[in-house]
């Protein structure tokens, strides 16, 4: 129970800093906001990581699988939202 | 490695995510933002791989691979215009290593205790929704024809009872572990109900389902941290919900819908008025030559890019006109509403694309004053954002939504291959104003046949 409520603080907290901090953004740049939080949802290959010390077909299959769709997911959100932010020039 | 370096690592990953985000409010720092996030990403990657013990090299580093070398090809093959279903197919993925991440613990054992068990179930939930529903928004931005009109009887009711049920379907799992095969009933269920929540959703709505599955790719990432206590993935996961969530939010209010409104309610087009009604003998239309001398005169320009200027890929193009008119003299500016387009901030990032400098594109509530003292309007592919019909309050399906008043211009070209109505499905009576001038064409073309006809003008 204690181990929930301190993974539960974090979340609520991370939240409204979430709030906070992306409620400047400005319109323009919602696009690459939307990517670069694409790729930073692709953090869940941390998880799929951990899980790659199991053995047994079906969980190295899982694993595998995980780290490819969060991996394309981390690299493909960086690459294209560089690709946007970098053409945004001031006249 | 000791817990608390990993944990130290983990803290610095965090804090660049948090970093990155605050950089994004000025597209002069936003680059440099991307780089520190990509650079927390990599730390937390690194870290991880170090610490797992007995860790599957071959089957990591072979993964790894895989994924670097299509997430690569996929950043770099897409296209401008192509961004909201590269959005979408990146959402999906997310979605879907987060079910397999929860499938893979649980099955391994590590899911155990009530915590872990019902954030595995949720995980599973939000994940095979996030992967369907993106899936299916894919194919509907990719306009994939036999998606159209799937909208079942009793919809709602359907929605309710998948929902419902995908819950149910997890009691077991959790109240006597491991319950693989509920798991993944669980999910099989709720993969089923992504699929019918997005299929029923409009062309309109798509930059809000767009916005909404990537807050769901985050509470699925947020809720793997719960099945493995990692409180960095909450953290990054987190922000990313709250990203999605302010996105949808400020969609639904530049459409005056709410959230239910969009997900559950379809668009009642038949209490408008008849197109035969509102155009029948007032819509002026004129010619290439025809326009180019009017903007050959024109001091202030306001130009309205819609989707039809993504599809039709004419940004080039337009940005070609725009250099014409202003080395004539004239002051160009770029009027954007927030739901232009199919994805918020889509329209910022073709115009950019094209060179088109970022200070001379303003939003709605900026350029909503000036268009009284506009000489011309161009309204290029849009329609419902520009439809005056929506100043009313009620009425009509897009009654109450914020437009651009480009009404108020003294002239007001709109560039459009048809009469045919936009999203929402209703006429335009812009179309049929005084100060109103239709130029039939598609986006691009009739772009450089502007700017071939203000050469000789």
């Amino acid at each position: 129970m204690d181990q929930f409520v301190t993974a539960f603080t974090i979340f609520v907290l991370a939240v409204f800093v979430g709030f906070e901090v992306i409620r400047k953004v400005p319109p323009p740049l919602h696009t690459p906001l939307t990517s670069a939080s694409n790729a930073v949802s692709g953090i869940t290959v941390v998880g799929a990581l951990a899980l790659a010390g199991h053995e047994g077909t079906l969980v190295e299959v899982l694993t595998f699988l995980a780290i490819v769709l969060a991996t394309v997911n981390v690299v493909g959100g960086y690459g294209v939202t560089n690709r946007m932010l970098k053409m945004f020039k001031k006249g | 490695m000791s817990s608390g370096v990993v944990n130290l690592a983990y803290l610095i990953a965090a804090v660049c995510f948090i970093v990155a985000f605050k950089m994004m409010s000025s597209p002069r720092s936003a680059a440099r933002g991307n780089t520190i996030s990509s650079f927390g990403m990599l730390l937390a990657i690194v870290i991880t791989v170090l610490q797992t013990k007995s860790l599957n090299v071959t089957l990591v580093a072979s993964a790894l691979l895989v994924g670097t070398a299509i997430g690569a090809w996929l950043a770099k093959s897409t296209s401008m215009t192509g961004m909201p279903q590269m959005v979408a197919l990146l959402n999906g993925f997310g979605g879907g290593a987060s079910l397999l991440v929860a499938g893979a613990s649980l099955h391994a054992g590590d899911a155990s205790g009530l915590q872990a068990l019902i954030a595995t179930g949720l995980s599973g939930i939000i994940g095979a929704v996030t992967f369907s529903g993106s899936l299916v928004a894919y194919g509907k931005l990719e306009e994939w024809k036999f998606l159209d009109g799937l909208r079942p009887k009793g919809h709602q009711a359907i929605v309710a009872t998948l929902f419902a049920s995908s819950i149910f379907a997890m009691v077991p799992m959790i109240v006597s572990p491991p319950g693989e095969m509920w798991f993944w009933i669980a999910c099989a269920i709720a993969s089923f109900l992504g699929v019918l929540l997005v299929v029923a959703i409009g062309g309109a709505d798509m930059p809000v389902v767009i916005c909404l599955l990537n807050s769901y790719s985050g509470l699925a990432a947020a809720s793997t941290g719960f099945v493995l206590n990692n409180s960095m993935l909450i953290i990054a996961g987190s922000l990313v919900g709250a990203s999605g969530l302010i996105l949808t939010q400020i969609m639904c209010k530049a459409m005056n819908r709410s959230m239910a409104n969009v997900i559950l309610g379809a668009m009642d087009a038949s209490t408008a008025a008849k197109a035969d009604d509102v155009y029948g003998g007032k819509v002026k239309s004129a010619s290439a030559e025809e326009l180019a001398m009017l903007l050959a005169d024109a001091q202030t320009i306001v130009i309205v890019p819609g989707y039809g200027l993504a599809v039709s890929q004419g940004q080039h193009a337009l940005k070609d006109l725009a250099s014409k008119l202003t080395a004539r003299g004239a002051k160009v500016t770029y009027a954007i509403h927030p739901v232009a387009g199919r994805m918020p901030g889509h329209m910022n990032v073709l115009l950019a694309e094209a060179d088109i400098p970022y200070d001379q594109v303003k939003e709605m509530d900026d350029i909503n004053p000036e268009f009284k003292e506009t000489d011309v309007a161009i309204v290029i592919g849009a329609n419902d954002i520009v439809n005056p019909i929506a100043r009313e309050p009620k009425g009509n399906p897009i009654a109450g939504m914020p437009i651009l008043d480009v009404d108020q211009a003294r002239t007001v070209i709109v560039l459009k291959r048809s009469l045919s109505p936009g999203f929402a499905g209703i006429p335009n009576p812009l179309f049929a104003l005084p100060n109103t001038l239709m130029f039939y064409a598609d986006g691009k073309k009739g772009l450089s046949d502007l700017a071939t006809a203000l050469k000789d003008a």
